[in-house]
């Protein structure tokens, strides 16, 4: 693509990239447009090199004649406010007002490639990319602007959407004008250098969410809010249990329900209507015979399950030596940390529509992968990835249950494909309960010591199922282990009877749950206070800021454990985050009902884009923790699952909302660190932690429920044991 | 079987030939269009589809459109007039009483209902009132202060 000038810069360009460049190039249209070339996986890590990150072409920002600038970003907005702090690091880095942002985000054919939405990664590893692209492009239009006045670089600087000179403030011109007529491609070396904070205007500021407009009114888009001329609901045929195969299926009955299609597509059995509550009558006529297997655990027997499956363990964080660390130990202390299955329960079900027209299958897909859902569908039906787009509009909520396959995405594309016509696929809310992708069941067996310093003289810890997120080591340990057993992803199939898969802060909640009330069962052992015993046991000047910042917020008071008042701490790293939260509960004996009445939480998250953003996204975590610690579980029995809707699964409601104070610990030396998922992972212990010292007795089960704790409270009032 | 079903819809009449048994939700989110009112979960346990009949918040999933007949209904779509917010819209963007939005204007409308009843609401009537409202991205303090900030302001 040549314009007024060639592009400065030519990258290598692989067949596909180029095409798909040209083919965003012609979809756009003209203006000035922005590359990022840079080889990304330094900052993407691991997850490039397993995955393939292309590392051609990775950010897009388009400045259009009329001045205003389109920021393609292959992330999703489902929520979590990257929508608003992506537009305000472009805006910032190319001295534009925030106003004048479009942002075009999840559609394939548009935005550069991305994984996917998940492990609180745009704001650390898009936003470079990002902001460097824009000073980029705020680089381009000076030299551009250079040309068109005549003047050197050195005296212009841009400004406001312009570039200005410095000494004569009406010699200017505005980008709008300097991209008129422009087809410039411009590939980004990843050398322009983005702002440092001390430069920053918008970065940093709170900033009202760009989309709230859109979604008080109404008229924000999700997948199901797509209406086409002639489309189809779909409903389809469920297997009773998971591992349940059909045996035969009669459709007879349901292809004489008036307006109701009957596709039967290599075991996927569906009725398409105009309308999906005549798609639902149709279905209730199909008649399906199933085989039902009896699996060899429940919801209360998986955990024994688990600890058989988890094979051979890997080992990490391995220092000293454990024997030489029980030796060196005064008190030996042994602990096992339980939690059941989580749903992501987001308030959209998953939901796609499919249009299959001119040789392209576009999917309007409710997901936090639109392009890892691309390449499903086209293997799906067959197609070239090419030939298939998928557009993700708002997403209602994602909390890591949207980065799956795209099975709905799959189911939706099929059936548009055999019925010719549009077709949308929206689960019910039972749906959604049977192939969420749960948050694993998983077990944590700790072994730690102490000695005669009250210090951590051994840490020996086993995780089973949940992964080591969170895991990690940040106390002062001489002696220290981890064995991780089983994983989420990859070992699903072998140690789960359905789909698990990441629920915000994956593995962490439990791991954190595990590791701070052990810490606080070792703190009350020593007689210390859990604060103070845990600043003597970790030298990290960010844990002990966090630490200190939460405390002072919260008023803590210094008392060993259990003192009556029902107070409690934990602390954890999640996305390079470090978070420290204090909670105070009522415990009512009778009920065995946990009051969570207040909440104190410190998080140093590095440099903050938006202020705003990130305390909403605190508010959220600790809210949402409140359900993961005290009611969510997924119940199920012979590969049924019993949860099936929101009067069995309870997530947080009104009526639990606790006093909520949060503090951004500042920390502007560091880079923006992840901010969506930090503030949920010390929740669970922070409160199991306050339960101890309000009534002496220990929650090692999440959540905790009200016959857990009344049992927990039996525990301590039985003779013998103190109290 | 098709029938006439009537009622105002924000403000103007409606007329539909329509399965008089199927759902006002659906009915609102395919015939009529207005796809602001959401499908959450289809029992009446979450309030996505909550639209206000007369002065009171109905859940709209496990309503058949014939129980609407000759009624006023306001669903989201209706409240901002001539280009303005209602100063509860107003409020939930103001104090970002949202993240994924998908609730919100259920939310909003049982907001609205609520300070139709009672314009000046304590803080525990707000949350007994919003009680059966789901929000799964957890934003109930700020949908709480928005509340409050529309209802110090006047709106109903």
């Amino acid at each position: 693509m040549s314009g007024a000038r060639p592009p400065l810069v030519t990258p290598p360009t692989p067949s596909e990239a180029s095409l798909s460049r040209r083919r965003f190039i012609r979809l756009v249209g003209g203006g000035i447009i922005v590359l990022f070339n840079a080889d990304l996986s330094d900052l993407m890590g691991q997850e490039t090199r397993t995955r393939g990150y292309p590392t051609d072409f990775n950010a897009y920002l388009r400045i259009a004649a009329d001045g205003r600038v389109t920021v393609y970003s292959g992330k999703i907005e489902m929520g979590q406010g990257v929508v608003t702090s992506l537009a305000q690091m472009a805006a910032d880095e190319l001295a534009v007002p925030l106003g004048s942002i479009d942002m075009v985000m999840g559609d394939t054919a548009l935005c550069p490639f991305d994984n996917g939405t998940y492990g609180s990664m745009s704001t650390r590893f898009f936003g470079p990319a990002l902001r460097a692209a824009a000073a980029e492009a705020k680089a381009v239009l000076v030299e551009l602007a250079s040309e068109r006045l005549k003047a050197p670089k050195e005296t212009l600087r841009a400004v406001d959407g312009a570039v200005v000179s410095a000494s004569d403030p009406k010699v200017r011109v505005t980008f709008g004008e300097l991209a008129n007529g422009q087809k410039i491609v411009r590939a980004l070396d990843g050398k322009a250098v983005p702002k440092s904070v001390a430069e920053f205007r918008l970065m940093g500021k709170p900033t009202k969410r760009l989309d709230a407009r859109a979604k008080v009114t109404g008229k924000a888009a999700y997948a199901g809010d797509v209406r086409l001329p002639g489309m189809l609901y779909a409903k389809v045929l469920r297997p009773p249990a998971h591992g349940a195969v059909m045996k035969s299926v009669d459709t007879s009955a349901a292809a004489r329900v008036t307006g109701a299609v009957v596709v039967n597509e290599g075991g996927l059995v569906a009725i398409l209507a105009p309308d999906p509550e005549a798609a639902e009558k149709a279905l209730a006529a199909v008649k399906a015979e199933w085989d039902v297997p009896k699996p060899a655990f429940d919801d209360r027997t998986v955990f024994d399950h688990l600890l058989k499956s988890g094979g051979a363990g890997q080992e990490s964080g391995r220092k000293g030596d454990l024997a030489e660390g029980e030796k060196s130990s005064v008190f030996l202390f042994e602990g096992k940390y339980l939690n059941g299955y989580g749903a992501h329960a987001a308030m959209e079900t998953h939901t796609a529509l499919a249009r299959l027209e001119n040789g392209t299958m576009t999917v309007w897909n409710s997901t936090q992968t639109p392009f890892p859902n691309q390449a499903a569908i086209a293997q799906a039906i067959g197609f070239e990835k090419e030939n298939v787009r998928v557009i993700t509009p708002f997403v209602g909520g994602g909390f890591g249950g949207k980065s799956g396959g795209g099975q709905q995405a799959i189911e939706a594309a099929k059936l548009a494909k055999a019925a010719g016509k549009p077709v949308q696929v929206c689960w019910s809310r039972a749906e959604e309960f049977f192939f969420d992708a749960f948050r694993p069941a998983a077990v944590v067996k700790i072994r730690s010591g102490l000695d005669a310093q009250g210090r951590i003289s051994l840490w020996d810890y086993q995780v089973y199922a949940a992964g080591s997120r969170g895991a990690e080591q940040f106390y002062d340990v001489p002696h220290n282990l981890m064995r991780t057993y089983g994983r989420w992803g990859g070992d699903s199939p072998k140690m789960h009877l359905f789909a698990t898969g990441p629920w915000r802060a994956p593995g962490a909640n439990l791991n954190v749950f595990a590791r701070e009330s052990h810490l606080d069962v070792m703190a009350a052992k020593a007689k210390a206070d859990p604060l103070e015993f845990r600043l003597r046991n970790t030298s990290d000047g960010r844990m002990r800021s966090v630490l200190e910042a939460a405390a002072a917020r919260f008023g803590w008071k210094k008392a060993a454990g259990p003192s009556g008042r029902g107070v409690g701490i934990a602390c954890g790293i999640d996305a390079g985050t470090y978070v420290a939260l204090v909670a105070e509960v009522k415990v009512d004996a009778a009920s065995g009902r946990i009051r969570v009445v207040r909440i104190a939480c410190a998080q140093d998250m590095g440099v903050v884009i938006n202020p705003d953003g990130a305390t909403m996204q605190m508010e959220g975590c600790i809210m949402m923790g409140l359900g993961y610690a005290l009611t969510e579980e997924v119940r199920f029995e012979g590969g049924r699952i019993l949860t099936k809707n929101f009067d069995t699964y309870e997530i947080p409601k009104f009526s639990m909302m606790p006093v909520l104070d949060t503090v951004l610990v500042k920390n502007d030396e560091l880079s923006p660190q992840g901010g969506g998922e930090p503030a949920l992972v010390p929740v669970g212990a922070a409160i199991a932690n306050a339960v101890f010292d309000a009534t002496g007795a220990r929650l090692a089960e999440m959540p905790m429920t009200p016959d857990r704790v009344k049992a927990a409270l039996a525990a301590v009032r039985r003779p013998g044991t103190p109290p | 079987m098709k029938d006439s079903v009537s009622f105002r819809l924000n403000g103007r009449p409606v007329q539909l030939d329509v399965d008089p048994e199927r759902s006002l939700l659906w009915v609102l989110r395919t015939d009529l269009g207005l796809t602001g009112t959401k499908f959450g979960c289809g029992e009446s346990l979450c309030g996505a589809c909550t639209v206000v009949i007369g002065r009171e918040a109905v859940r709209s999933c496990l309503l058949p459109v014939k129980a609407v007949r000759g009624k006023d209904v306001t669903t989201i779509e209706g409240l901002e007039k001539n280009g303005k917010l209602h100063p509860l819209q107003e409020a939930f963007a103001e104090t970002g009483g949202l993240q994924c939005g998908f609730c919100t204007p259920g939310m909003i409308m049982n907001a609205y209902a609520l300070l139709l009843k009672n314009p000046k609401p304590s803080r525990p009537q707000i949350v007994a009132g919003m009680e059966d409202n789901l929000c799964r991205c957890a934003a109930h303090h700020r949908i709480v202060q928005a509340i409050e900030k529309a209802a110090a302001g006047g709106a109903s």
